[in-house]
C-alpha cells in the first residue's frame, strides 16, 4: 500500500497514481457484501487503460506564490484555487459555502485584488501571487482587522470568517470604507448566516478609523 | 474590556471569546478539515424523481472513470444492521424511521441520495457521480402543501398521549373568541425555510477498526450522533467516537442525523479508508432539514377595552412521508397572554419531501408570527396602542400551567424597547408617516421560549501547570459556548479566565445535551458550576491537616491571584479563603493523589422547582421599516431587540447572537422562501441566487437590550436561554411595522414587493 495516501502529496495526485484504488478494487472482491452482490459492481477493475489516458492528460504544471511560499505543482485543468487550497495544500482557512460565487466564504487576494477562489481555476493563476487568510498575520502579531474582528465580535460560528477578513481588508485598500453605508454595500458579497454584520462594520470602521496600515 | 483580575467577578464581562484568535486566522478546524491518513472523496448522487422506485442503476460509466474506487448503491451496499425492517418503528426523536440510506429502491422525496461515489480526489468523484445512470418508475408525487391540505393529521405521539403539548387544547371554551364584542380572523403563511449555515454540512467517517467508528461531523449533539450510530451499527456507544470542535453554523440542522452521514460511514466501511463528503450547497436543500411550510389560522376576539375574551389558534406545518416531524407551533398562544378561553389545534401533513428539522426559534417563531400579528390587526381594530393591548393582557402567572412564573421581566423590556426605537414617533393612522418617496412604520412583536435545562456533566482537572481545564461533550455552534463556560468556572473558582481551558465537541468527554432549545449555558454551565465545586471539595480532602473542618466553599486555588494580575509563573498553591495561613503547594496535593493529577467530574440536574415554577425567557423586538412607495421595496432601517433572558454571562456575545436572531428574522419577514416546482417536486430554489438570506446591505443599527436579572430558579447562574426568542416575534414586528407603513395586511410570508404593490 506505498500509495495508500495520495491527498497528503504535497502536489495531489499525480498521473497514474491509481495504486491505491486497485488495491481497493482486489480487495474488495474478497468481501462477502461484494460476492453476494448480483449487479456488475466493481467491473471497473479492467478500467486500467482509460485510467491511463485520462491521467496523462490531466495534469498541468501550474507555479504559485501563496502567502509567501513557492509552490511547483501539477493539477487538473478543472481544479479550483479553493478546492486546490483547500484539498491538496490542506489550507483550510479559506472556506467553502457555496462553490458558485454567491457568499463570499472563499475570498482570497490575487496580486492583492480579493477575489472569490471557488470561482476560478487553479491553473488560471499561474504564476501569481495569492494571500489566504493563513498569511494575513504577521507571524504571532495579527493583522489589525483581525483584532478588531475579535474585539468586536465579527464573528459568531466563525465559518465566514476568513472571507470577511480578507474581504474586508481588501475592502479599506479598494478606498471603499469611507462610511457605514459604504462598508456594508462593500462588503455585501461575504454571507455571514449568523448575523454578525454589525460588528463585522464596527471592527472594519476601527481600522479604518484608526489610520492603520492594512 | 476590564481588567481580568477575578475579584470583580467575570460573569457578565463582555470578554473576547477564548476562540477568537483560532476564528480568524483560519486555525478553526471544521469537519471536512480533519486529514486523515489515506483520506479520499466522495460524491452524492441523488433521485431525480420524488416518488417511486429505482428500477435500475448503470455504474459501469462512474466505476471505469479515473480515480473511482467503488460506486455505492442500494445494489451493492452493505446494509445497515441497526436500520429497522419495518417502514415505522416508533423513535424517539421523531416518530418513524430515519430515511434508510441505500437501503432498498424506494423513492420518498427528490434528491434523495441513491449513490455514493469514492474516487481518490474530490474533482474526480464529482464528475464521476455525474456518470451514474438511474431509470425509475416514477409514482404520482404530493409535494404541493395547499393541494393536500385535507390530509393533515393529529401526530402520533398527542394520539398515544392526550397530554402531549401536541393534543388540542381547550381552556375555558371553545372558539369563545367568536362571542366577543370585537374579533378577527386571519389566515397566515410561511413558506419552507432552509438554515443555510455557512459551512455546508460535511463528515469525515473513519473506521479505526471493523466495529470502531469515528466521525468528524457536524452535528450540534456529539451524544445524540452517538447513540445514533452505535445502534444503526450495532456496536457499544464507546466505539463511537464523534468529534465536532467547530460547527460554522447550524440554527438546529446539525439537531438530526441525515442521509448523507450514514452515507459516508457506509461507504468508509467499503474502501476501508477515512472518507469526506461534503454537501454541496442544492443538496443543503434536500436532506438536511427546514423549518417546514406551515399554515394556521388565529381567530382572536376582545371586550372594546382590550380584554381578551378567547384566542383560537390552529396550525398545520409539513412534514416527510417517513417521519413525523413536530413542533411547539402553538406554545406561546397557551401561556402568554390572560385570556380565559383559548383553543388550540395543531396538525401535520405528510408530503413527499425530505424531513423537516428544528430551525431557530422553532415551531414558536411561526406561531410568533400569526398571534404577534393577529394581536396587532387587533390593536387596530380597537383602537388601542399594541403595547398597551399586551400590557392589559399581561399574566402575573403562566395561564396554562397555573404556576407563577420563577422570573418574568416583560414590562421592562416593552420599556426598554419602546424608549430605544422611538415608540411615540409610530403613527396611529397607517400609511401617515413619509419620508420622501418612502413610508416609514412602526413595529413590534413579542417572543418566548421554555427556560429550558437538561441534566448535563463535566469533567474539571487542576493541572500540574496551574491550569484549569473542564471538559463537556456540547458544541459551540457559534453562540461563544466554550467562552461564557470559561467565565462561569472562573467565577465559581476565583480564578481569572486564563487560567482556565474548556473543551467541547467531543462524545468521549462527560455527557451533555444537544446544543439545541436555548438550554446550553443553562445546562452546561450548571454541570461546570457543579465539576468546580466538586474540584475544591476534592482540594479539601487532599489538603492536609490544615484542611480538616474547613468548607469546600472556602477553598482556593489562590497564590497565583494574590496580586491585582494574574502570575502563571508563581508556585501552585491551594489555601483557605478564611484562613491566609493555612496553605498547601500543589505538588503536594499531587503527591497525596498518587502522583495524579486532580480530576472531578460534577453533573447539574434540574429539580423539582419544575413542577413549582413556569420558566420562560421572553423578548420583545421593535422594527422600524421605510417602503418604497413606488417599488414595495421594505428595507428595515433599525432594529431594537429586548430580552429577560436571566443573568447575561457576557453582554459581548449575548449581543451578537440576540443580533444574529434579529437578522435571521429579517431574513424570514423579507425574504426566505424555499420554493418547489410540484411538476417535478424539487426545489427551484437551491442556491443564494435564489434563496436569499440577509446580506450585509439588508443589515441596519440593530440596538440589544437586557433586562439582565438573574434567575435562580432556573440555574446556579441564573441564566436563561437566549437563541430562540432572538428570533421569535421578530417577523411579525416587521410585518407589523409593514402595516404601519403602508396599511397594507401581510399575512404571508415573505413579505416581497410584488405583495405590496
Ligand atoms: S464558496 Fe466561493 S463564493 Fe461561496
Ligand atoms: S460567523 Fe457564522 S456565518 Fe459568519
Amino acid at each position: 500500500m506505498a500509495d495508500q495516501n495520495p491527498d497528503q502529496h504535497p502536489t495531489g495526485p499525480k498521473p497514474g497514481h491509481n495504486g491505491a484504488r486497485r488495491t481497493f478494487l482486489k480487495q474488495s472482491t474478497a468481501l462477502t457484501a461484494f460476492a453476494l452482490t448480483p449487479g456488475p459492481v466493481l467491473k471497473a477493475a479492467g478500467s486500467a487503460w482509460d485510467e491511463k489516458v485520462a491521467a496523462a492528460i490531466e495534469q498541468v504544471p501550474l507555479r504559485l506564490d501563496i502567502n509567501g511560499k513557492k509552490y511547483k505543482l501539477s493539477v487538473e485543468p478543472r481544479t479550483t484555487l479553493l478546492d486546490l487550497l483547500r484539498e491538496q495544500l490542506h489550507l483550510t482557512g479559506t472556506k467553502k459555502g457555496c462553490d458558485y460565487g454567491q457568499c463570499g466564504a472563499c475570498t482570497v487576494h490575487v496580486d492583492g485584488q480579493r477575489i472569490n477562489s471557488c470561482l476560478t481555476l487553479a491553473v488560471m493563476q499561474d504564476g501569481k501571487k495569492v494571500t489566504t487568510i493563513e498569511g494575513l498575520a504577521e507571524g504571532e502579531k495579527l493583522h489589525p482587522i483581525q483584532e478588531a474582528f475579535i474585539k468586536h465580535d465579527g464573528f459568531q460560528c466563525g465559518y465566514c470568517t476568513p472571507g470577511q477578513i480578507m474581504s474586508a481588508v481588501a475592502c479599506i485598500r479598494e478606498g471603499h470604507a469611507n462610511s457605514e453605508g459604504e462598508i456594508r454595500e462593500y462588503m455585501s458579497g461575504n454571507i455571514c448566516r449568523c448575523g454578525a454584520y454589525p460588528n463585522i462594520v464596527a471592527a472594519i470602521q476601527e481600522v479604518k478609523n484608526g489610520g492603520q496600515k492594512v | 474590556m476590564k481588567d481580568l483580575f477575578f475579584k470583580d467577578g467575570v460573569i457578565g464581562d463582555p470578554m473576547n471569546r477564548v476562540d477568537g484568535r483560532l476564528k480568524v486566522t483560519g486555525g478553526a478546524r471544521y469537519s471536512a478539515e480533519y486529514e486523515l491518513p489515506g483520506l479520499v472523496h466522495s460524491a452524492l448522487v441523488g433521485s431525480t424523481i420524488a416518488k417511486g422506485r429505482i428500477t435500475s442503476i448503470d455504474t459501469k460509466a462512474a466505476e471505469r472513470a479515473p480515480g473511482v474506487m467503488a460506486v455505492i448503491t442500494h445494489v451493492n451496499s452493505i446494509k445497515v444492521p441497526g436500520f429497522a425492517a419495518s417502514a415505522h418503528p416508533s423513535e424517539p426523536s421523531t416518530i418513524g424511521q430515519p430515511l434508510r440510506v441505500f437501503y432498498d429502491e424506494k423513492i420518498y422525496f427528490n434528491d434523495q441520495p441513491v449513490a455514493i461515489v469514492v474516487a481518490d480526489t474530490l474533482e474526480r468523484a464529482r464528475y464521476a457521480a455525474g456518470l451514474v445512470k438511474v431509470q425509475y418508475a416514477a409514482e404520482q408525487h404530493q409535494t404541493s402543501f395547499d393541494a393536500n391540505t385535507s390530509r393533515a393529521v393529529l401526530p402520533t405521539s398527542a394520539k398515544r398521549n392526550p397530554k402531549s403539548p401536541l393534543a388540542d387544547y381547550d381552556r375555558g371554551q371553545t372558539n369563545a373568541f367568536q362571542t366577543a364584542p370585537v374579533k378577527l380572523e386571519a389566515e397566515y403563511v410561511i413558506p419552507s425555510e432552509m438554515h443555510n449555515p455557512m459551512e455546508l454540512q460535511a463528515i469525515v467517517a473513519h473506521w479505526e477498526a471493523a466495529d470502531k467508528l469515528t466521525v468528524y461531523d457536524k452535528v450540534q449533539a456529539v451524544k445524540g450522533t452517538q447513540k445514533a450510530f452505535a445502534k444503526d451499527w450495532k456496536i457499544p456507544e464507546e466505539n463511537v467516537k464523534v468529534i465536532a470542535t467547530f460547527v460554522g453554523g447550524a440554527f438546529g440542522n446539525g439537531l438530526h442525523n441525515w442521509p448523507h452521514e450514514t452515507a459516508a460511514i457506509i461507504a468508509a466501511k467499503m474502501v476501508g479508508r477515512p472518507v469526506k463528503l461534503m454537501l454541496t450547497r442544492e443538496q443543503m436543500f434536500t436532506m438536511v432539514g427546514y423549518r417546514p411550510h406551515a399554515w394556521q389560522r388565529v381567530g382572536i376576539g376582545a371586550t372594546p377595552d382590550g380584554k381578551l375574551v378567547g384566542i383560537t389558534h390552529e396550525a398545520t406545518g409539513q412534514t416527510s412521508s417517513y417521519e413525523e416531524f413536530t413542533e411547539s407551533t402553538l406554545q406561546q398562544t397557551r401561556m402568554m397572554y390572560q385570556s380565559p378561553n383559548v383553543t388550540t389545534r395543531y396538525r401535520i401533513l405528510p408530503l413527499d419531501v425530505s424531513t423537516p428539522i428544528w430551525m431557530r426559534g422553532p415551531g414558536e417563531a411561526t406561531g410568533a408570527f400569526a398571534l404577534e400579528s393577529a394581536l396587532d390587526e387587533l390593536s387596530y381594530l380597537l383602537n388601542i396602542d399594541p403595547i398597551e393591548l399586551r400590557l392589559r393582557n399581561y399574566t402575573d402567572q403562566d395561564p396554562e400551567k397555573n404556576l407563577p412564573w420563577s422570573t418574568k421581566f416583560l414590562k421592562e423590556c416593552y420599556q426598554m424597547g419602546a424608549d430605544r426605537i422611538g415608540w411615540n414617533k409610530r403613527p396611529a393612522k397607517p400609511g401617515t408617516l413619509r419620508d420622501g418617496d418612502w413610508l416609514v412604520g412602526y413595529g413590534m412583536g413579542v417572543g418566548t421560549f421554555g427556560a429550558n435545562r437538561r441534566p448535563a456533566k463535566a469533567r474539571a482537572r487542576l493541572l500540574a501547570n496551574g491550569t484549569v481545564l473542564l471538559q463537556s461533550a456540547t458544541t459551540d455552534i457559534g453562540p461563544g459556548t466554550g467562552t461564557v463556560m470559561v467565565q462561569i468556572a472562573a467565577d465559581a473558582l476565583g480564578l481569572p479566565p486564563k487560567a482556565i481551558v474548556f473543551e467541547l465537541g467531543n462524545s468521549t468527554f462527560p455527557e451533555a445535551p444537544s446544543q439545541g432549545g436555548s438550554a446550553t449555558v443553562a445546562s452546561v454551565g450548571s454541570a461546570v458550576v457543579a465539576a468546580c465545586a466538586e474540584l475544591k471539595k476534592k482540594l479539601l480532602e487532599l489538603g492536609g491537616p490544615g484542611f480538616s473542618g474547613a468548607k469546600p466553599e472556602d477553598v482556593t486555588i489562590n497564590s497565583r491571584v494574590q496580586m491585582r494580575a494574574y502570575n502563571s509563573s508563581l508556585p501552585l498553591e491551594i489555601g483557605l479563603r478564611t484562613n491566609a495561613s493555612v496553605k498547601v503547594s500543589y505538588s503536594d496535593v499531587l503527591q497525596r493523589n498518587g502522583g495524579q493529577e486532580v480530576e472531578v467530574v460534577g453533573e447539574g440536574r434540574p429539580g423539582n422547582e419544575r413542577q413549582k415554577y413556569s420558566m420562560y425567557s421572553f423578548s420583545v423586538h421593535f422594527a422600524e421599516v421605510k417602503v418604497h412607495t413606488m417599488t414595495g421595496e421594505v428595507r428595515v432601517t433599525k432594529m431594537v431587540s429586548c430580552a429577560d433572558a436571566g443573568t447575561i454571562v457576557n453582554h459581548k456575545t449575548a449581543g451578537n447572537q440576540m443580533i444574529g436572531g434579529a437578522v435571521g428574522g429579517i431574513g424570514m419577514a423579507l425574504t426566505e422562501a424555499a420554493v418547489i416546482d410540484h411538476r417535478f417536486g424539487r426545489y427551484v430554489t437551491k442556491d443564494f441566487a435564489e434563496y436569499h438570506v440577509p446580506v450585509q446591505a439588508d443589515a441596519p443599527a440593530i440596538e440589544v437590550a437586557f433586562v439582565d436579572k438573574p434567575d435562580l430558579l432556573v440555574d446556579p447562574m441564573g441564566t436563561k436561554g437566549i437563541g430562540e426568542i432572538a428570533i421569535i416575534g421578530v417577523a411579525p414586528a416587521i410585518a407589523n411595522a409593514v402595516f404601519n407603513a403602508t396599511g397594507k395586511r401581510i399575512r404571508e410570508l415573505p413579505i416581497t414587493p410584488d405583495k405590496l404593490i
